[in-house]
């Protein structure tokens, strides 16, 4: 991509760059171009090093780029550790000294010389020649303090950004009457103005300019989290329950505040056994309703889920992974929970996980991890992680106007459950070994339903509910749960769409990249690169479990090579499809990452160029060869 | 009117009705005191006129938690520890139903404490038994919660370090609004308790005496038993909660002198259910959720109308 923007706004935790950088991503969407946003951050409230990138460009944005091209360092306002030999380094000029690793040749800096003094960042003005760096030094800080209000020290950076970028303010001034009014508006206004006058007064040496864009239909701009809370709102999900912690909360949170607004409830709760527990509950008591964790509270909702699976009760679960294990690297992505995800709780397990890869894929996939869950009455994961939580990208808005779906599934009303089946104690047979639909799904009645009663239990049990231990009853009920999975993959093998993405922009490629969820747009941007010259193609698989297999089979079959690409120490998803399929053992490569960072297409197409022609890997990533290479 | 049809039906409702027509075969040893719970609940259920399809039972893991296969209604046998949470959702989804939950010592007191402390901090509607044996039963009686110090098991093989729990304590401490002990031994006391209980609204935290023959003590240890309202050597007020909680540590150290006392020990009437908090706070729909989904005229909003906020 020859023509972009991408605009790194670092500082510290606290200071405002999230909403900064949400605020200016939005005003580059609304002036016609796509945009994509990425964010590091530590867990920490205040301090430390953060910094969000925003991608902008006439054309779809998929994924981060390798490095940026713009940076504006505002200071750390929270910098601790100012002596030098502090354990951490100098947080003082990190917003400057920790990004220029990733700095483009040629690229522009801003920053804060209010804050940052240069001479405490090692090599700068070398480091600067060396790359053609072109370097403008403003004191925001100074001009916000002035103005009133220090903290629109972002507001003067992001107007210094416009100037340079020669960029129409006015999408900015729009957006900022959006939210403020009144004095903060005005002064606000005032120091944008101040600092691109500023700024113009400068004599320019960079080319970098704003691209130009537009849009043929109205956009809206959500991350991952959003996408999963309208797919759920949408579903017909009216219950969550939850406890905090990162990234998950971001989900948890968005559906809090809708929830009261639709007459649906969300609950705060002790810890995620409650929280699973709770969602069971909703459900068995006729709601549609979801839960979720990240790794280390997913981990507590093993039982419930296991449950779930046992007394065929519909719920959701999301997972939103980050670094493990344990605590791990509590802000940082990471696709290490797949085995977990696929596999925790005691027994067989039989379940639905689906992994998206994008913003769109998110809203699609909810629903359909709830139309799955209630229509076969088993649990459904949606797993994600830090990076598509997060991330922010365009989508038309059209691509919401969709109807809703309450519907509850496989259940009776009080006239179907009269003509039901009963036992002879009265009980309603909720159970059934062997319904009436070759899906192996028993219809259920809800409690409070007259002539519905039955027994729902962890214990293996009889088509009433009954506790048994019965060698007969008990593969009877283990077969019809199985079923249940085995009709799911056939019902999605005969849609018309899939959830899975194949990327080919040649014909006849003879090599592949697989990957699953959040990887998706980077992977698909390598391949972007690599098709000048090379029949590579992509496949991003969604469907885990029941695992797409005829899709990544034909997939597999039609290259002579290909290379698995995961953030994660142990190849968890190669060992899926290994496991899924029991062949292709010779022609999967690993390309794994996991440093806290998610991948940048350069460090797909150098994983690629590895098996092609032997060529080194990129330093940040992991390469394994295929069995017998 | 409910769309669930059991729910809110008023009518008489005879015992038998909660006993299954093809009653499974109990797995509760002769003597047992579980048979008193049941029997208790049976009785408060057809005193108050529930019908059997208006009452969701959630129940834990133990002997306790196979109260739910031998009453006749909704059933839930959860998981170990887990009846209250899943109980306090299926009240907030649909709050027609009566929803009683019901485990054992083990289950409410260890493995499922910390529920136990939230559901009665947050004051949800519901009533809670907890078999009280003083022993691990099913697993063969090794020690719990509610053993006494020095109690020998083959978990505790040089007699446990450990005070036992104070259960009426932690519950009034916590946020119960209603507290009573009562035994397997004193059906009558048992069955006005559960009728106060099932009635009250908020969380009400019933302490069930039941004894184990197999493992720890029979009937007969139970007995003589004393109802603290009954005695006049025990003046206290139920709606005082410092004389409340003094009788309720005496009651606790006394079980474990051989004085075995019964009764209500708190009951606080003015504080709202949880339910009732969480409407008032905006946040509990008017329309229950559950009859929502069954509602021909409800209006599902789409997340296409919320889209303004990312434009």
């Amino acid at each position: 991509m020859d023509e972009e923007l991408v605009w790194r706004i670092a500082g510290g935790s606290g200071d405002g760059i999230d909403s900064t950088s949400q605020n200016f991503a939005k005003a580059l969407m609304r002036s016609g171009l796509d945009v994509f946003t990425h964010r590091h951050y530590p867990s920490r409230i205040r301090g430390g090093h953060t910094y969000v990138e925003v991608r902008a460009a006439p054309e779809p944005v998929r994924s981060r780029g390798d490095g940026y091209n713009f940076l504006l360092a505002l200071g750390d306002s929270f910098a601790r550790n100012p002596q030098e030999e502090a354990y951490y380094g100098t947080e003082e000029v990190k917003p400057l000294s920790e990004n220029l690793d990733d700095l483009r040749e040629g690229g522009v800096i801003v920053y804060d010389e209010g804050l940052i003094d240069v001479e405490d960042v090692p090599d700068f003005e070398a480091r600067v020649e060396a790359n053609d760096w072109h370097v403008y030094p403003l004191d925001l800080r100074g001009m916000a303090r002035e103005m009133g209000r220090e903290v629109m020290r972002n507001t003067a950076g992001v107007g210094a950004t416009g100037a340079l970028l020669e960029y129409d303010l006015g999408h900015i001034e729009d957006l900022m009457a959006d939210t403020m009014d009144g004095e903060v508006l005005a002064s606000n206004r005032e120091i944008l103005e101040a600092a691109s006058e500023r700024v113009e007064a400068m004599e320019f040496t960079h080319d970098l300019r704003m691209p130009e864009g537009s849009h043929d239909a109205e956009q809206v701009l959500l991350s991952g989290s959003n996408a999963i809370a309208y797919g759920a709102l949408d579903a017909g999900c009216r219950f969550i329950a939850g406890y905090p912690m990162t990234p998950w909360t971001e989900v948890f949170t968005l559906m809090t505040q809708h929830l009261p607004e639709v007459g649906g409830i969300s609950e705060q709760v002790e810890d995620e056994i409650a929280a699973a527990s709770l969602a069971l509950g909703a459900s068995h008591a006729g709601a549609k309703a979801m839960s979720g964790s990240s790794g280390g509270g997913f981990a507590l909702m093993s039982e419930p889920l296991g449950l779930a699976e046992i007394t065929e009760t519909p719920v959701v679960l999301v997972e939103a992974m980050r670094a493990g294990p344990s605590t791990g690297m509590p802000t940082k992505p990471e696709q290490a929970d797949l085995e977990h995800v696929l596999y925790t709780s005691q027994g067989d397990s039989n379940r639905v996980v689906l992994a998206p890869g994008d913003v769109e894929e998110a809203y699609e996939q909810t629903r359909t991890a709830f139309e799955l869950a209630y229509d076969y009455q088993l649990p459904a994961i949606l797993l994600y992680d830090q990076k598509l939580s997060g991330e922010l990208r365009n989508v038309e808005e059209a691509f919401f106007d969709r109807e809703p779906s309450p519907d509850l599934g496989a259940t009776l009303d009080e006239d179907e459950l009269a003509e039901a089946a009963h036992h002879a104690s009265g009980k309603f047979q909720r159970f059934q070994h062997d319904p009436d639909n070759d899906r192996g799904v028993s219809p259920r009645s809800i409690p409070g339903q007259a002539g519905g009663r039955f027994l729902a239990t962890g214990n293996e049990h009889t088509p009433e509910g009954h506790i048994s231990e019965s060698p007969t009853n008990r593969v009877a009920q283990v077969n019809r749960r199985v079923r249940k999975l085995e009709a799911i993959r056939e019902e999605l093998d005969a849609r018309e769409t899939t959830h899975q993405t194949l990327y080919a922009p040649v014909e006849d490629a003879d090599y592949g990249i697989v990957t699953f969820g959040s990887q998706q747009g980077t992977v698909e941007e390598a391949v972007d690169r690599l098709a000048d010259g090379h029949g590579v193609k992509s496949l991003c698989v969604s469907e885990l479990k029941p695992f797409a297999a005829a899709e990544v089979t034909e997939f597999l079959e039609s290259v002579d090579e290909a290379l698995v690409v995961e953030m994660n120490a142990s190849a968890q998803f190669r060992g899926l499809i290994q496991r899924e399929l029991g062949r292709f053992g010779d022609r999967l490569h690993s390309l794994l990452k996991y440093n806290g960072n998610p991948f940048e297409p350069a460090e797909i197409t150098e994983g690629y160029e590895t098996i092609v022609d032997g060529a080194e890997p990129a330093p940040t990533t992991r390469f394994v060869p295929a069995a017998g290479d | 009117m409910s769309s669930f049809n059991a729910i809110g039906a008023d009518r008489d409702v005879e015992r038998d009705e909660y006993t299954p027509a093809i009653e499974p075969q109990a797995t509760w040893c002769p003597g047992c005191g579980d048979f008193g719970v049941l029997k208790a609940l049976k009785g408060a259920m057809a005193e108050l006129g529930r019908d059997p399809e208006e009452i969701l039972l959630v129940t834990g893991i133990g002997c306790s938690g196979k109260l739910s296969s031998y009453f006749e209604s909704y059933g839930l046998h959860t998981i170990h520890g887990r009846a209250l949470p899943i109980a306090r959702a299926t009240k907030l989804t649909n709050p027609g139903l009566e929803v009683v939950a019901a485990g054992g010592d083990g289950d409410g007191y260890g493995i499922g404490g910390n529920h136990f402390l939230h559901t009665a901090r947050e004051n949800h509607d519901m009533a809670y038994i907890v078999f009280n044996n003083e022993i691990f039963g099913l697993t063969k009686g090794q020690t719990s919660p509610t053993s006494p110090k020095g109690h020998e098991s083959k978990t505790q093989p040089h007699g446990s370090a450990k005070s036992p729990i104070r259960p009426l304590s932690t519950a009034v401490t916590a946020g119960a609004t209603y507290v009573a002990r009562t035994a397997a031994v004193n059906p009558n006391q048992a069955q006005e308790i559960l009728v106060e209980a099932i009635e009250h609204d908020g969380f009400a935290h019933i302490d069930f005496l039941t004894q184990c023959p197999t493992w720890n003590k029979d009937a007969k240890q139970y007995v003589p038993y004393i109802d603290v309202q009954e005695d006049d050597d025990y003046e206290f007020d139920t709606a005082d909660r410092r004389e409340a909680e003094e009788m309720m540590q005496r009651t606790e150290r006394s079980l474990y002198e051989g004085e075995v006392l019964t009764g209500r020990f708190y009951h606080e009437t003015g504080r709202p259910s949880y339910g009732e908090e969480k409407r008032a706070a905006g946040e509990m729909p008017d329309e229950p959720l559950a009859e929502q989904y069954h509602d021909d005229d409800h209006e599902w909003e789409r997340s296409y109308d919320l889209l303004d906020a990312h434009k």
